[in-house]
């Protein structure tokens, strides 16, 4: 009930802004469109549902972009120039991330360090070990790649909802009940309301804060993994500056930036939201497509505006501070 | 109240507790007992070492020596959870539960029911507002915590402690922001407690609650134990003679006749001025070389009535004039630019600046209220800084010095030379001479009375009951955030304010309610 209101707006938002793309082009409302939405922005659903944990937890991982790009190059070499099996270096690179994650959150806690600086100094390192491997665009071309890009279920009306939207989809419903209906979720909520209060109530902090900065760097693995499926390449230089896009699909999603309230779905709702303006821009075809960038700044800049004014409204209306008894 | 009929068996027991930070001796060697089924209050002023006691068994600081015995057994408690675990229990002033959560979520943390990994929440709502019903709240335990008042989160806090099988409850000054049938919710839940066996150790500075519902009182001053007594056996007053320490009697203190001086010109009267919740309406005049002291116990209201005098908080009704004119003193800065300034009680916080110069500290309010469009010149910074340090004999005599090197008389003379280089014609000074040695305290107050006869208006507030009946031409007397009592000339002595704090506030009380 407490994180309906955001998420309503959000959806709202979704909704609305669909009704006018469709109503200057008819043949926007389609299977096919509500499918290439899911496809294109599958990696950044991913990598922005394991965001959401982190920013609820009073957190930020700066680090993704660049892990998804690190991803993308160790798979294309280990498969293209290394023969590993596919399956085999998406073993091993989600186990990489588990530990590069791991060791962030590590030091977040036991240094009690900003999570800013530590995820940032994550990120270059990430971003220049991907450097470090191959600076060109490596293409895969191993059978698994075209089997997966082949699949897709067809949808009435002509859409193709794609593997790798199927993958997004299923990380948003996992990431949804892991977060709403296990203690390790109510553990992220209360991380985020004070992390003093919740070592107080015997919550094991720094195990939870590994586990949280764990599950963004496999989710942002992931991510990678289903962006090389989506590019079919490796290239040092992919997913460049997602971190902030992904920050912001979870802040217009609804979730608090100084952490404590906020949901998947909502996060979802966000992406699909920067996509749409991104299709819009598409069918438009006279726009430039940084428009999605300014638009994506304005709905940013609107819904801290609007967490804002309901903090103030919240504390306005909340519990007094009474001390005469005499008044 | 609960009758103390039968003194349970000791289920906390202290013995010999010691406690140093540093040089300063927080606790010496004190004893503290609780029984199963009592609710026993732990008293003592600013400094008196509670909270320290409180810390020390709860495993937050390290003791230095002492045992503590919980259940006859001894236990060494290393973390507040490893007292949580042993069945001690600590529920703070500043609630320690996550507003974010839902109810049930901040009773069940941790420990929620699960089933195949995902946590049962109809089953935890269903025993979250069983448990509350216990306590007779019954509240929609999915809202979030933060949709509450205090008390009731207090009540949470309570209830979680207690499901965790909790036989010691400590309360650290729960009532401070509650209003009166808040601590009657939480009266009944401490009296429900203490029938089941549970022993609670309240620590307040409300003595009427004291009386109210606690069966013994523990006091300690200056980190000794100064003695336990049954509540029903120990009369108010001696109970603050026991939190302050002064055989009142017969120590008429060094009050010389020549003091009684002509009260000079009136200078700011303030009519019914109030702030709700944080001062009740109070009447105050301020006269040309007059000392008014502001006398009462810890939380009476001493340093709330010197911020709304000064503008620090902005009162919400009554009326102030200054020189006979209506003035409203919205901020400081009103209030300086009407000639008033404020020494705080937290030097360290709120008045100094530690890495500034003697000389750069001093100038600082001048500066302020000249506004930076008029810069005062180095020379002018020099020969104000240099006049105040021969004034009040500031050591070392070293303008350039960082103020964080002097002593804490010195610094304290700094500061007054911060405000009388403004040339104020009211100064309010809160706690002049706390932690400061005995040679520099003589000192500052023989200045306060020199200030005061150069025709300065004083508003003094002080713990130290001789000191304020030694320079005070009118002493007002608070209680429980309301002034009570004004004493004058002759009837300023030590046994009269003691018997003006201990008047029973019933009636007050009372008349208020009506």
């Amino acid at each position: 009930m407490r994180r309906l209101p955001p998420v309503a707006i959000t959806a709202i938002v979704f909704v609305v802004g669909f009704a006018l793309c469709t109503a200057q082009f008819p043949n926007f409302a389609s299977t096919r469109v509500a499918a290439n939405l899911l496809t294109d922005n599958a990696f950044l659903g991913i990598v922005a549902t394991g965001m959401t944990f982190v920013i609820i937890s009073g957190g930020i991982d700066l680090s993704v972009g660049s892990v998804i790009g690190f991803t993308t190059v160790f798979v294309a070499l280990a498969i293209e120039r290394l023969g590993v099996p596919p399956l085999v270096a998406f073993a091993a690179i989600l186990m990489l991330c588990a530990a590069f994650g791991a060791a962030m959150g590590a030091i977040i806690h036991v240094f009690d360090m900003p999570p800013f600086i530590v995820t940032l100094a994550g990120m270059f390192l990430a971003r220049g070990a991907s450097f470090l491997m191959s600076t060109e665009s490596t293409p895969i071309s191993a059978p698994l790649y075209s089997t997966v890009s082949d699949f897709a279920l067809r949808l009435p009306g002509g859409g193709r909802l794609t593997a790798i939207a199927l993958i997004m989809l299923a990380v948003v419903a996992a990431g949804a009940v892991l977060l709403h209906f296990t203690r390790f979720g109510a553990n992220v909520y209360a991380l985020g309301g004070s992390r003093a209060t919740t070592a107080l109530m015997g919550i094991p902090v720094g195990s939870m804060t590994v586990r949280i900065y764990m599950l963004s760097s496999v989710l942002a693995g992931l991510a990678g993994i289903v962006f090389s499926f989506y590019t079919a390449a490796g290239y040092s230089l992919s997913a460049v500056g997602v971190e902030l896009d992904s920050i912001a699909a979870v802040v217009i999603g609804g979730t608090l930036l100084t952490g404590g309230q906020g949901s998947v779905v909502g996060t979802l709702l966000g992406v699909l939201i920067q996509g749409l303006i991104q299709t819009y821009i598409n069918f438009d075809g006279t726009l430039s497509s940084w428009w999605t960038k300014i638009v994506t700044g304005i709905l940013l800049f609107a819904f801290i505006a609007l967490q804002q004014a309901m903090i103030g409204i919240a504390r306005r209306a909340g519990p007094r501070k009474a001390g005469v008894l005499k008044s | 109240m609960n009758a103390v009929s039968d003194p349970g068996p000791a289920l906390l027991e202290v013995r010999g507790l010691s406690k140093s930070f540093g040089a300063l001796r927080a606790l010496q060697e004190v004893d503290f007992t609780l029984r199963a089924g009592e609710i026993h209050a732990l008293l003592g002023e600013n400094g008196a070492g509670k909270s320290t006691l409180i810390k020390a068994v709860t495993g937050v600081f390290p003791r230095d020596a002492g045992i503590v015995r919980l259940s006859g057994t001894e236990v060494a408690l290393r973390s507040a959870k490893a007292a949580v675990d042993a069945g001690i229990a600590t529920v703070y002033q500043e609630v320690n539960l996550l507003l974010n959560l839902s109810v049930a979520q901040n009773l069940y943390l941790g420990r929620q029911p699960t089933q195949f990994g995902l946590v049962r929440e109809a089953e935890m709502r269903r025993n979250a507002t069983a448990l509350l019903a216990e306590f007779d709240l019954h509240i929609d335990v999915a809202e979030p915590l933060g949709n509450y008042s205090v008390a009731v989160q207090h009540i949470a806090a309570i209830a979680r402690a207690v499901d965790q099988s909790a036989r010691v409850l400590i309360l650290d000054e729960p009532t401070a922001s509650l209003d009166r049938h808040e601590v009657e919710v939480l009266f009944a839940v401490m009296r429900k407690l203490a029938t089941r066996g549970i022993g609670v150790v309240f620590v307040t500075h409300f003595l009427d609650q004291v009386y109210e519902i606690c069966d013994r009182i523990t006091v300690l001053r200056n980190g000794r134990l100064i003695g336990e007594r049954k509540t029903a056996e120990l009369p108010r007053i001696e109970l603050i003679r026991m939190m302050l320490g002064r055989e009142l009697a017969e120590r008429t203190s060094e009050r010389a006749a020549a003091q009684v001086r002509q009260a000079g010109e009136l200078y700011a009267r303030f009519e019914g001025y109030g702030k709700a919740g944080y001062v009740a309406p109070f009447d105050l005049a301020l006269r040309r070389g007059e000392v008014v002291g502001l006398a009462g116990l810890l939380g009476s209201g001493r340093t709330e009535t010197a911020r709304l005098v000064f503008g620090a908080e902005r009162a919400d009704s009554g009326s102030a004039t200054v020189d006979g004119n209506p003035v409203r003193l919205r901020s400081p800065r009103d209030a300086v630019a009407h000639g008033f300034g404020y020494c705080p009680e937290e030097r360290k916080t709120e008045g100094i600046i530690a890495d500034l110069t003697v000389r750069e500290n001093i100038v600082l309010a001048l500066q302020a209220k000249r506004g930076l469009a008029k810069p005062l010149s180095r020379s002018e910074q020099d020969e104000i800084a240099m006049r105040f340090i021969r004034l009040l004999d500031i050591r070392p005599p070293e303008p350039e010095r960082p103020i964080g090197l002097l002593s804490g008389g010195n610094q304290q003379k700094v500061l007054l030379a911060r405000w009388l280089a403004t040339a104020p014609r009211v100064l309010v000074l809160d706690e002049p001479t706390r932690g400061i040695d005995v040679g520099a305290h003589a000192e500052i107050i023989r200045l306060i009375r020199e200030l005061c006869d150069d025709g300065l208006a004083l508003l003094v507030i002080s713990s130290e009951l001789d000191e304020i009946v030694t320079y005070s031409d009118r002493v007002i007397v608070l209680r429980d955030r309301s002034h009570i009592d004004e004493l004058e000339g002759e009837a300023i002595d030590i046994s009269n304010i003691l018997a003006a704090i201990a008047a029973s506030s019933t009636i007050v009380a009372e008349a208020g309610q009506a």
